[in-house]
């Protein structure tokens, strides 16, 4: 088994593991580490199919490459808006739970 | 076919072991802390699937600023965390840990099964190379070859910071984002953040004019720059800007507008949208990229910084 092989199992595993943290923990913040888990997995995968790919003096395919560059900017502004929202959440509720709990609305003066 | 060395079997244990770690363990801070060795270990793998390119945006953005944004977070709700939901039930874990065993195992089997030879397109991205004057092929897919997907992700990041500023309370719309950071003065916070930015900005500005030729980018360029700015104002040496500043939201927009204004170009006076006639390529893409460079670094300080929260006025 190759180097490459270990690193794509590794990275089917990252996967799983993500989604199993996603369904389970109840936290928000918690499922937002799992989602970016999950995801890191995903573009591990592109990178293993990529250095597979290696040809023409290049060690890994450069458009699999690229397309991760922009996946790990797009996957780090959609955490940055999900957090922005949880805190917002817990501003505006006092807690972060999502299991439907009434709001008290009364803690942000402001509302809006 | 080479054999796995004990280095990638180890690399690879550490990363699963550190993935698990983060899933498991009880407190949200040490799930932090792990998910952040886990980003600076994957970027480790980067380099050894020979994706210099990747590790450095791995590590710069994935571990660093991400990092930095979910220790931000867990330290803001660490109220919330005595005040836990219930977990849910034993059916619902197992049917979890079921259905993430078969989506992992089929993942696996795709990875044991990909096809020999494996298609690639690694040679016609150096056989047309020529046409941009840029030797890194990575940078030549991200700025040429697939440049309409760079340009969307502009838009994305535009499209981000809208929605957390959006989330600003009435009392601080269009006022400055965070909370006001101070740090003792002759600290070595302080001190850090008067001694590493002149050496950041200069080693972000060499990273993405390297990106040219060798790793290295705009993205990854970006992010150090934009770290530097966020180190000045966790020190207290500075302070968020007002987002209603007009210089602030034109640098955010100067990126992807500058992509517009070239791609529409090409299409009225070229082949077509985002074609670059070809003995303007190399200075068209360096333009583009120089305003990328100051967008991501902006866009990137503060999707971190976070909803305005306080007021423009003292």
């Amino acid at each position: 088994m190759s180097g490459t092989t270990v690193f794509g199992l590794c990275a089917a595993a990252a996967v799983g593991l993500g989604l199993y943290g996603l369904i389970t923990n109840p936290q928000p913040l918690r499922k937002i580490i799992a989602f970016n888990l999950l995801g890191s997995g995903v573009f591990l995968l592109f990178g293993v199919v990529g250095r597979r790919g290696a040809a023409a003096g290049l060690g890994n395919d450069p458009v699999p490459q690229a397309l991760v560059i922009t996946g790990v900017v797009v996957a780090f502004s959609a955490t940055a808006l999900a957090i922005a929202l949880l805190l917002r959440l817990f501003k505006t509720a006092g807690s972060t739970t999502l299991s439907g709990a009434p709001m008290r609305a009364d803690l942000d003066p402001s509302g809006d | 076919m080479s054999i796995a060395t004990v280095f990638e079997i180890v690399l690879a244990a550490l990363v699963l072991g550190l993935g698990i770690w983060t899933i498991v363990v009880r407190e949200t801070f040490s799930a932090t802390v792990g998910f952040v060795a886990y980003g600076l270990l994957v970027a480790l793998i980067w380099v050894r699937l020979d994706a210099v390119d990747v590790a450095l945006t791995e590590a710069a953005i994935g571990g660093g600023l991400g990092g930095v944004l979910l220790l931000g977070a867990a330290a803001r709700l660490r109220d919330a965390d005595l005040m836990a939901s219930k977990t849910p039930g034993k059916v619902i874990r197992a049917s979890a840990a079921a259905l993430s065993v078969l989506t992992a195992a089929a993942l696996a089997d795709a990875v044991l099964l990909l096809p020999d030879p494996a298609p690639t397109l690694a040679p016609p991205a150096v056989a047309n190379a020529w046409a941009t004057g840029l030797s890194n092929p990575v940078t030549n897919v991200l700025m040429a070859f697939r440049a309409m997907d760079t340009m969307l992700e502009k838009v994305v990041l535009m499209l981000a910071i809208v929605g957390v500023w959006s989330l600003a309370p009435d009392s601080a719309w269009g006022g400055r984002p965070g909370p006001r950071h101070q740090a003792d003065p002759n600290g070595v916070l302080a001190f850090l953040a008067r001694l590493l930015p002149p050496v950041g900005i200069v080693v972000g500005i060499y990273i993405f004019w390297t990106g040219a030729d060798h790793p290295g980018g705009a993205f990854q360029g970006g992010a150090i720059l934009a770290s530097m700015w966020l180190l000045t104002i966790i020190a207290g040496l500075a302070d968020t800007a007002p987002v209603s500043r007009r210089w602030l939201r034109f640098i955010l927009v100067a990126g992807p507008c500058l992509f517009l204004v070239v791609g529409l170009v090409g299409l009225l006076f070229g082949a077509a949208f985002l074609s670059y006639p070809l003995a303007l390529a190399k200075p068209l893409i360096l333009g583009i990229e120089v305003a990328m460079i100051l967008t991501i670094a902006a866009t990137l300080a503060l999707l971190l910084a976070g909803a305005p929260e306080r007021s423009a006025k003292p």
